[in-house]
C-alpha cells in the first residue's frame, strides 16, 4: 500500500467526505483520513475547517496517528486559537506518559504551537521535562525553552527557565549539553548585553569535554558557541586551540569549518614567535584543501570561506595553488570562486602555471567565466610585475580571437595595465584601435576612449577616433559620456590647434543638451578651467595619476575581521555582515577578533593601542585602496537611524529656487546649490553662447568656491570656543552643509554641529559615525536630530564624545574622519580637533613627581617651539592656560625671565610636561615640551599658541 | 537556524513542506519555485537570497530539496544536513524520486520531526532512527525497550545499539580510491590527487573495540627500526573520520580506534598527492586539416604490474559541435561516435599492465561562419584497477570484545582494493 494516492483526490465535496471519515469508528479509516488531510495541507489546500474533527483523533495510543495530528495542529493552531485550547489537555497528559518518546513528542509539539493561551499551560510540563530522568526528554525540553522564548521572552525569564537551561550545560548527557548550548546561544543573540552565556574557563572546560562525545551536530553548536568566547590570555587560547584541532579531521565539513573559525579567531591572541603558532598554521591547510573534495554545494561554501581566510592569512594556503585549478565539470559557481582565489594566491613563484591555466579558461564556454578569466590575466600582470609582459602578449592573443566579449574584457584590463606600467606597453595601442568598432559595452568603450585620450599625442588620428564616438553622444551611457568629455579635453590640451572645434562641440553637448548633473558639472568645470587658465587646466587634467592597487575586491579590514568571526555561516557566504541580511535584532551585534595580549606592555603611548588592535592594515598597498578602506570602514559601521518618527515636514513655507534664479550667474550656482536643477537650466541660458576660449573673467571666482572643499581646519582653544568652520560643503553632500567645532565643557568633550539643508527635499534619519582615530574618539550617543530638516532649515546639535572607541594612529594626529548619514546618502569628511579638548581636569602633578618625570623622559623626546607676538604676563598666561586644563606646577624667575613649569594629562593617560620661558617686554616665548610620546608635541604646541593668543 | 524545509518535484510542485520557524511564511515556498526552479538561467549559486530570505538547495535526480532561513545560520551545516537527509531517506526507501517521496510522505514528516527540532539538527544516524521510526507504525514496546531507544538516540555511542549478536563474526574492508588527474597536452602533470575512502562492513557481536592500522608514513616512521616496517609507506595529506573514531586519540597518537556502527559505514576519507601511481597515460594528437577536417590520434598506456588487469576502460574524446561525420579505427575494444554527446567513446573491457593501445579518428566538420572557436574540452578517461593508486595498504584491523568470548582471531576479515578514475583528464 502506498501513500501517493492521498495526493490525487481533488473532488469538490472532499471536505465533507473527509469529515465523515475522520469521525468514523474504524481506526484504520480515521488514520487514512488524517493522512489525506496532511497531503492536502502539503500542497497548499486550506483544510482548517476540519480542525475540531482532526483534534478529536488526538486521543490515541497509535503513535503514528498522533504525530500526524500534531503536525496538523502545528500548522493550523494559530488560525484557530480558540479551538486549539481543546488540545491542551491531551498535551498535558502526554507530558506525563510513561513512554519517554511520547513525553518528548508532546513537549516538542507544544512549543511549536504559537498560541498565547497554550503557552501558559506549557510552563508546568516544560519545567518537569527539563528535569526529566530521561535524557531524550531533557534534550527536547532544552530546545523547547528557545521556542518559548521566541513566543514570549518575558515569560521565560519570569519562570526562571533560563537558569534551568544554564544548569543543563553541566548535564551528564552530551546531547543535552549540546542542545542547551544551542538554545542559550540563540536566546543570548536577542539579548546582546545579557551575560546569559556566562562563559568562563570552567564552563569552557565542560563544553570542550562534551565536544568529544556528542553528535556531529552537537559539535557544531558547541564550536560555534566557543567562537564567541574571548580567552583571558594566550595560554588559555592555546590550550583551547589544542583541544579543538582534532575536530579538523571530522568527516562533517561543518564541524571542520566551525573548528577553523575557532582556531582563526583564537590564533589572533597567540604571539607569532610561538612554535605552536607555526604548527597551527600548518595544521589548517590540509583540512581546508580536503573541503574541496566535498559535494559542490559544500565546496562553494568552503571556497567563499577560503577567500576570506586567504585575505586574512595568506601564508596558510600559499603553496596550495594547484588545488584551486578549475575542473571542466565543476559547476559554474565553483569555477568562479576558484578563479577568485587563484588570483589572490598568484605570486612570482607560481605565475607561469597560473597564466597557462587562465589562458585555458579563456577559451571555455560560459561567458561570465571567460570574462573573469580574462580579467584575471590582467590582474596577474598588475600583481606580479615580472609576468606583465607575458600577460600582455596573452591578452593580445585573445584579442586576435575576435570573440566579442573577450576583446572587450581584454581592453578593460589593458587600460589598467597601462596605468600600472606607464610608457611600457603602448606599442599595442594600434592593435587595440583596430577593434574599436566591435566594442558595444559601456565599460569597454569607456576604457578605449580613456586610452585614446591618455595617449592622444601618439595616436595620429586620435581626433577622428574620438569624433566618431561623438556622433552618438546622447545614446551613450553616462560612463562613456564622462570619459569622452575628459578624453577630448585631454586631446585639446595636447593638440590645441586642430581640436578646438571638437572640444567646443563636446562641451556644449555636455553642458547644454544633457540632463545629467554629473556630466554638466564636469563640463562646466572644464569649460571654466580652459577659459581662465589653460596652464592650470593642464596641471589639473593631465596630472599624474595615483597608482592603482595590486589587489582587487579586497574586503575592507574591519569587515574582514567580522566575517572571520562568522566563518561557516551565511555571512561568510555572502561576504556581508549579518546585519545586512538578517531582520530584527538577531545577529546585529558586531563581532570582533580578540586582541593579541602581550606581557609587560603598558598603555602609555598611543601606539600601543594601535598594536594591540592587531588590525592596522599591514602597509596599505597603495593610494586607492586606502581611501577605499576608509569608505568601507565607515560604511560598515552600523549607521542606525534614530528611531524617532517626527511629524511630516511643513510643506508650505518653502520658497525654493527663487534665490538661485535671482543670482543668475554661474557663481551662485556652482558655489552653492546643486539641488536647484530647474534654476540651473534657466541660469545657464546664456553661457554656452560664449566661446570657451573667451569666457569672461567674473566667472573665475566660482572656482575658488569649488575647490575650497576639504579645508576648514579650525584651531580652536580651551575655554574659548572657536568659530565654526565648514567641514562639509553642501556641494559635496547633496545639499547638506555641516559646519562645527569642538569644545570641552565640564569635562565632557562635545562636537558642536550645525546642519543646514540646502537641498530642496526634506532630510531625515541622521546618524553619525567616526572612523578609528588616534585617541579613540567616538560618539557617546546617537546624533539627536529629532525633527526632519526641511529645506533651508538649520539645526544646531551638540554631540557628546567619549574616548573609548577603537584606536588607530592618524596623520596628522588630531585628524578625525567622520561619516554622516541621512535618508539620501552617506557623506564623508575629515576635520581636525584641538588636542586641548583631550586635556583632562586631573592633570595636576606634585612638584617632586614633576621633577622626577622630567628627568626620567629622555632628552631626545624634548622639542622646542617659539610662540611669537604674544603680550601676556606670566600670571595671565598661567590663568588662561589653566582654563584649558594646562596646570602650572611651579614658577621660577631667573634674571628677569619667568619660567613656568606645566603639566598636561591627555584622556588616554599620556602626560606632557612643559617649560614656558617668557621675558618681560619680549613678545616671543620659548616653550619646551617633554613627553614619552613625542608625536603629540606638535599638536600640544599648536594649542598653546591658540590659547595664548585668544 | 533552519526555518523550514521543502521538497519539490522537477515541475516545482511541493511534495513536502515543513516549517519550523514563525518567520517563514507560506510565500517562501512559492518564492523558491519562481526564482530558482522556474528561473530561465542556469543556477548560479546553491545559496539564493530572495527578499531577505535565504534558500539552500541540493538536487537529487530531478527532486529539489530546499532549506529556508532568515537568520545567519551555519551554511556548511545546512548543506551537510541536506545531504544527511538524502542519506536517511535513501536508507529508508531507496532512490529519491517523486514516486518514492509521495509514497512515503508520512514517514518523511515523521523523520523531519525527529531529526530537526526548531531547525536544529538532532541525531540523524539511520541505525538509531530505524529503532523507533518505522514504516509500520510503532508497536507497543516494553519499558526497557523504550529507555534503550532513548539512551541510544542521546547516548555517546548513538550509532550502535547494545545486544547485537552474530553467529559468525565477519568484517569486510574496502579501500576505494578515486584517482584524479589533469595533464597538459605535452604530458606534464598539472595536478593529481587521490581521494580515498575506507568503507567497512562489519557483522560483529556486542560492542567491539576496533583498531585500524595502515602504512601511514608518520606512524611507520615513529615505530622506526623496531617495527621493521616492510614495504612502502605513504604520506597522507589529510584525512577525516566517521564520527565513531576517537579524534582526540588520533590527534595525539595517530591511532585509529573506534566502536563501529553495525553494518556498513565509511570509516575514513583521505587525500594524498605524493607518489601517486597513475594507472594510465593518455597521449593525444589533434591536427586540424583545413577548415573542415580534424585528425585525432590518441594512445593510452597502462602503467602497472603486468599481472594485474584493469577493467571498464572508457576513453571519451570530445568532438566539435559542427561534426558531420567520424571515421574511427582502433586496435583494441570498440569505439563509436556519439553525436548526442559530442564525443567519440572508446571502450575496452580489460587491459593488462604495461600495455599500449591506440585509436585514430578522422572528423569531418561542417563549415560554419561561427566566430566562436571550439573550446577543445579535455579527453577524459574512466577505468577500474584492483589496487590502490595511492599505495595505501591496510596493515591490521584488530577487534577486541572483552565481554563476549570471541577474540580477534575468530573474526573473519576481508580486504579489497579498488582504484577508480575520478576526474582523469588530459587536455588536447
Amino acid at each position: 500500500m502506498t501513500d501517493s494516492k492521498y495526493f490525487t483526490t481533488t473532488k469538490k465535496g472532499e471536505i465533507f467526505e473527509l469529515k465523515a471519515e475522520l469521525n468514523s469508528d474504524k481506526k484504520e479509516k480515521k488514520k487514512e483520513a488524517v493522512k489525506k488531510v496532511i497531503a492536502s495541507m502539503t500542497v497548499g489546500k486550506d483544510v482548517s475547517a476540519l480542525f475540531p474533527d482532526v483534534v478529536n483523533c488526538m486521543q490515541t495510543d497509535n503513535l503514528e496517528l498522533k504525530k500526524l495530528v500534531y503536525l496538523y495542529l502545528m500548522n493550523y493552531a494559530k488560525s484557530q486559537p480558540d479551538m486549539a485550547i481543546m488540545a491542551v489537555n491531551t498535551f498535558v497528559k502526554d507530558c506525563e506518559d510513561p513512554n519517554p518518546l511520547i513525553r518528548a513528542l508532546a513537549v516538542r509539539t507544544m512549543g511549536c504551537i504559537r498560541v498565547d493561551k497554550i503557552t501558559e499551560y506549557l510552563c508546568e510540563p516544560l519545567r518537569k521535562c527539563l528535569k526529566d530522568e530521561d535524557p531524550y526528554v531533557r534534550k527536547t525540553a532544552a530546545v523547547c525553552v528557545a521556542k518559548l522564548h521566541d513566543i514570549n521572552a518575558q515569560l521565560v525569564e519570569d519562570q526562571g527557565f533560563l537558569d534551568t537551561l544554564k544548569d543543563l550545560i553541566s548535564d551528564s548527557n552530551p546531547m543535552v549539553v549540546a542542545n542547551a548550548v544551542a538554545a542559550l546561544s540563540e536566546i543570548a543573540e536577542s539579548h546582546p548585553n545579557s551575560n546569559l552565556l556566562d562563559l568562563n574557563p570552567q564552563s569552557i572546560n565542560k563544553l570542550l569535554t562534551a565536544l568529544n562525545e556528542c553528535t556531529e551536530w552537537g559539535q557544531i553548536f558547541i564550536l560555534d558557541c566557543l567562537a564567541n568566547y574571548t580567552p583571558r590570555d594566550d595560554r588559555e587560547s592555546q590550550s583551547i586551540c589544542e583541544r579543538v584541532t582534532p575536530r579538523l579531521s571530522h568527516a562533517n565539513s561543518a564541524v571542520v569549518l566551525s573548528a577553523v573559525k575557532v582556531l582563526m579567531k583564537f590564533m589572533e591572541m597567540l604571539p607569532k614567535d610561538l612554535d605552536y603558532y607555526g604548527t597551527l598554521l600548518k595544521k589548517l591547510a590540509p583540512p581546508l584543501v580536503t573541503l574541496l573534495s566535498a559535494e559542490p554545494e559544500l565546496q562553494y561554501v568552503a571556497l567563499r570561506n577560503i577567500n576570506l581566510i586567504v585575505q586574512k592569512r595568506p601564508e596558510i594556503l600559499k603553496h596550495e595553488m594547484k588545488v584551486f585549478f578549475v575542473k571542466y565539470n565543476d559547476p559554474i559557481y565553483v569555477k568562479l570562486e576558484k578563479l577568485d582565489i587563484m588570483i589572490r594566491l598568484a605570486s612570482q613563484a607560481n605565475i607561469a602555471q597560473v597564466l597557462a591555466e587562465l589562458k585555458e579558461y579563456a577559451t571555455e564556454v560560459d561567458v561570465d567565466f571567460v570574462r573573469k578569466a580574462v580579467r584575471a590575466i590582467g590582474r596577474c600582470a598588475i600583481k606580479v610585475e615580472q609576468s606583465a609582459e607575458r600577460c600582455v602578449s596573452t591578452l593580445l592573443d585573445l584579442i586576435q580571437t575576435k570573440v566579442n566579449y573577450v576583446v572587450q574584457e581584454a581592453i578593460v584590463v589593458i587600460k589598467d595595465i597601462f596605468r600600472k606600467y606607464p610608457n611600457k606597453y603602448e606599442s599595442v595601442i594600434a592593435t587595440l584601435c583596430e577593434n574599436l568598432d566591435s566594442l558595444d559595452e559601456p565599460e569597454a568603450r569607456a576604457a578605449m576612449i580613456w586610452i585614446v585620450g591618455e595617449y592622444a599625442e601618439r595616436i595620429d588620428n586620435a581626433d577622428e577616433l574620438l569624433e566618431s564616438f561623438l556622433e552618438g553622444f546622447h545614446d551613450e551611457s553616462t560612463q562613456v559620456q564622462l570619459q569622452l568629455l575628459t578624453a577630448i579635453v585631454k586631446l585639446f590640451l595636447k593638440k590645441p590647434t586642430e581640436t578646438q572645434e571638437l572640444v567646443q562641440q563636446v562641451l556644449s553637448l555636455a553642458t547644454q543638451d544633457s540632463d545629467n548633473p554629473d556630466l554638466r558639472d564636469r563640463g562646466y568645470i572644464y569649460w571654466r578651467l580652459l577659459s581662465t587658465d589653460p596652464v592650470a587646466a593642464k596641471e589639473v587634467v593631465l596630472a599624474e595619476k595615483p597608482l592603482i592597487s595590486e589587489e582587487t575586491d579586497l574586503i575592507e579590514p574591519t569587515l574582514l575581521e567580522e566575517l572571520i568571526c562568522h566563518i561557516g555561516t551565511l555571512a561568510s557566504v555572502y561576504h556581508k555582515p549579518p546585519s545586512a541580511f538578517v531582520e530584527g535584532s538577531r545577529g546585529v551585534m558586531h563581532k570582533r577578533l580578540p586582541a593579541r595580549t602581550g606581557s609587560g606592555e603598558g598603555t602609555e603611548s598611543p601606539d600601543v593601542g594601535n598594536v594591540a588592535g592587531g588590525s592596522a592594515p599591514e602597509a596599505a598597498p597603495s593610494i586607492i585602496p586606502s581611501q577605499g578602506d576608509l569608505l568601507g570602514d565607515l560604511l560598515n559601521l552600523d549607521l542606525a537611524p534614530p528611531t524617532t518618527t517626527g511629524p511630516p515636514p511643513p510643506t508650505s513655507g518653502m520658497q525654493m529656487g527663487g534665490m538661485d534664479l535671482l543670482g543668475g550667474g554661474l557663481d551662485s550656482l556652482l558655489g552653492g546649490d546643486i539641488g536647484g536643477s530647474p534654476a540651473m537650466g534657466a541660469g545657464f541660458g546664456a553661457a554656452p553662447a560664449v566661446m570657451p576660449a573667451s569666457l569672461n573673467a567674473p566667472v573665475g571666482g566660482g572656482l575658488g568656491d569649488l575647490f575650497d572643499l576639504g579645508g576648514g581646519v579650525g584651531m580652536p582653544m580651551g575655554a574659548y570656543i572657536p568659530p565654526k568652520t565648514v567641514w562639509l560643503p553642501a556641494m559635496k553632500a547633496k545639499g547638506l552643509e555641516i559646519s562645527g567645532t569642538f569644545a570641552r565643557r565640564a569635562g565632557v568633550i562635545q562636537m558642536e554641529l550645525v546642519l543646514t539643508n540646502k537641498a530642496m527635499s526634506v532630510m531625515t534619519d541622521f546618524a553619525i559615525q567616526f572612523n578609528r582615530n588616534s585617541f579613540g574618539l567616538a560618539p557617546a550617543g546617537p546624533l539627536q536630530v529629532l525633527t526632519p530638516l526641511g529645506p533651508n532649515q538649520t539645526i544646531e546639535v551638540s554631540l557628546p564624545l567619549s574616548t573609548v572607541g577603537p584606536v588607530m594612529k592618524m596623520d596628522p594626529l588630531n585628524n578625525l574622519q567622520v561619516a554622516v548619514k541621512n535618508n539620501i546618502d552617506v557623506f564623508y569628511f575629515s576635520c581636525q580637533y584641538p588636542i586641548s579638548m583631550l586635556f583632562v581636569e586631573d592633570g595636576k602633578m606634585e612638584r617632586q613627581v614633576f621633577l622626577a618625570t622630567w628627568k626620567d623622559i629622555p632628552n631626545d623626546n624634548e622639542s622646542q617651539f617659539q610662540i611669537q607676538d604674544c603680550h601676556l604676563n606670566s600670571d595671565a598666561a598661567s590663568n588662561k592656560l589653566q582654563g584649558s586644563n594646562i596646570f602650572t606646577i611651579a614658577k621660577r624667575t631667573v634674571e628677569g625671565q619667568d619660567m613656568l613649569y606645566m603639566a598636561i594629562k591627555l584622556s588616554n593617560g599620556i602626560w606632557v610636561l612643559a617649560e614656558l620661558k617668557m621675558q618681560a617686554g619680549n613678545p616671543n616665548y620659548t616653550i619646551s615640551l617633554k613627553c614619552r610620546a613625542p608625536e603629540v608635541s606638535q599638536c600640544v604646541f599648536q594649542c598653546y599658541e591658540a590659547v595664548l593668543k585668544n | 537556524m533552519i526555518g523550514g524545509l521543502f521538497i519539490y518535484n522537477h515541475k516545482g510542485e511541493v511534495l513536502i513542506s515543513r516549517v519550523y520557524r514563525d518567520d517563514i511564511g507560506r510565500n517562501a515556498v512559492d518564492a523558491f519555485r519562481v526564482n530558482v526552479i522556474h528561473a530561465r538561467q542556469q543556477v548560479r549559486s546553491p545559496v539564493t537570497n530572495i527578499a531577505r530570505t535565504s534558500f539552500f538547495h541540493v538536487k537529487r535526480s530531478n527532486i529539489w530539496l530546499a532549506a529556508v532561513t532568515k537568520q545567519n545560520v551555519n551554511a556548511a551545516m545546512v548543506f551537510e544536513f541536506l545531504y544527511k537527509m538524502c542519506d536517511v531517506m535513501t536508507a529508508y526507501f531507496g532512490k529519491i524520486s517523486e514516486e518514492n517521496i509521495k509514497n512515503n510522505f508520512v514517514l518523511i514528516y515523521e523523520l523531519l520531526d525527529e531529526i530537526l527540532d526548531f531547525g536544529y539538527p538532532q541525531n540523524s544516524e539511520t541505525g538509531a532512527l530505524k529503532t523507533f521510526i518505522t514504516q509500520t507504525g510503532i508497536k507497543s514496546q516494553s519499558k526497557e525497550e523504550q529507555s534503550q531507544i532513548t539512551s541510544q538516540v542521546t547516548g555517546q555511542i548513538g550509532w550502535r545499539r547494545e545486544g547485537i549478536k552474530y553467529r559468525r563474526n565477519e568484517l569486510f574492508l574496502d579501500v576505494l580510491e578515486s584517482v584524479n588527474l589533469l595533464m597538459s597536452p605535452q604530458g606534464q602533470v598539472l595536478s593529481a590527487h587521490v581521494s580515498g575512502r575506507v568503507v567497512m562492513k562489519s557483522y560483529l557481536s556486542g560492542m567491539p573495540e576496533c583498531k585500524f592500522g595502515m602504512n601511514d608514513k608518520i606512524v611507520i616512521d615513529k615505530q622506526g627500526k623496531g617495527g621493521g616496517a616492510t614495504g612502502q609507506s605513504i604520506a597522507i595529506d589529510d584525512c577525516t573520520f566517521h564520527q565513531c573514531v576517537r579524534l582526540s586519540k588520533f590527534d595525539a597518537e595517530r591511532s585509529i580506534s573506534f566502536i563501529p556502527p553495525d553494518g556498513e559505514c565509511e570509516l575514513m576519507r583521505y587525500r594524498t598527492t605524493k607518489d601517486i601511481i597513475l594507472p594510465f597515460r593518455v597521449i593525444p594528437l589533434v591536427r586540424e586539416v583545413g577548415r573542415t577536417k580534424l585528425e585525432v590520434k590518441v594512445v593510452i598506456k597502462s602503467n602497472f604490474k603486468p599481472s594485474l588487469l584493469a577493467q571498464k576502460i572508457e576513453v571519451r574524446i570530445p568532438t566539435p559541435l559542427n561534426t558531420s561525420g567520424v571515421q574511427v579505427i582502433c586496435m583494441k575494444g570498440k569505439a563509436k561516435y556519439k553525436a548526442s554527446e559530442n564525443a567519440i567513446v572508446w571502450k575496452i573491457k580489460r587491459m593488462a599492465g604495461m600495455k599500449e593501445s591506440q585509436i585514430s579518428a578522422e572528423i569531418e566538420l561542417l563549415p560554419t561562419n561561427d566566430k566562436k572557436k571550439w573550446a577543445r574540452p579535455p579527453i577524459s578517461m574512466n577505468f577500474e584497477v584492483p589496487f590502490a593508486p595511492s599505495g595505501l595498504k591496510v596493515r591490521y584491523l584488530k577487534v577486541f570484545e572483552p565481554k563476549l568470548n570471541y577474540s580477534d582471531h575468530d573474526v573473519i576479515k576481508w580486504v579489497r582494493y579498488i582504484g577508480r578514475s575520478g576526474i582523469y583528464e588530459t587536455r588536447c
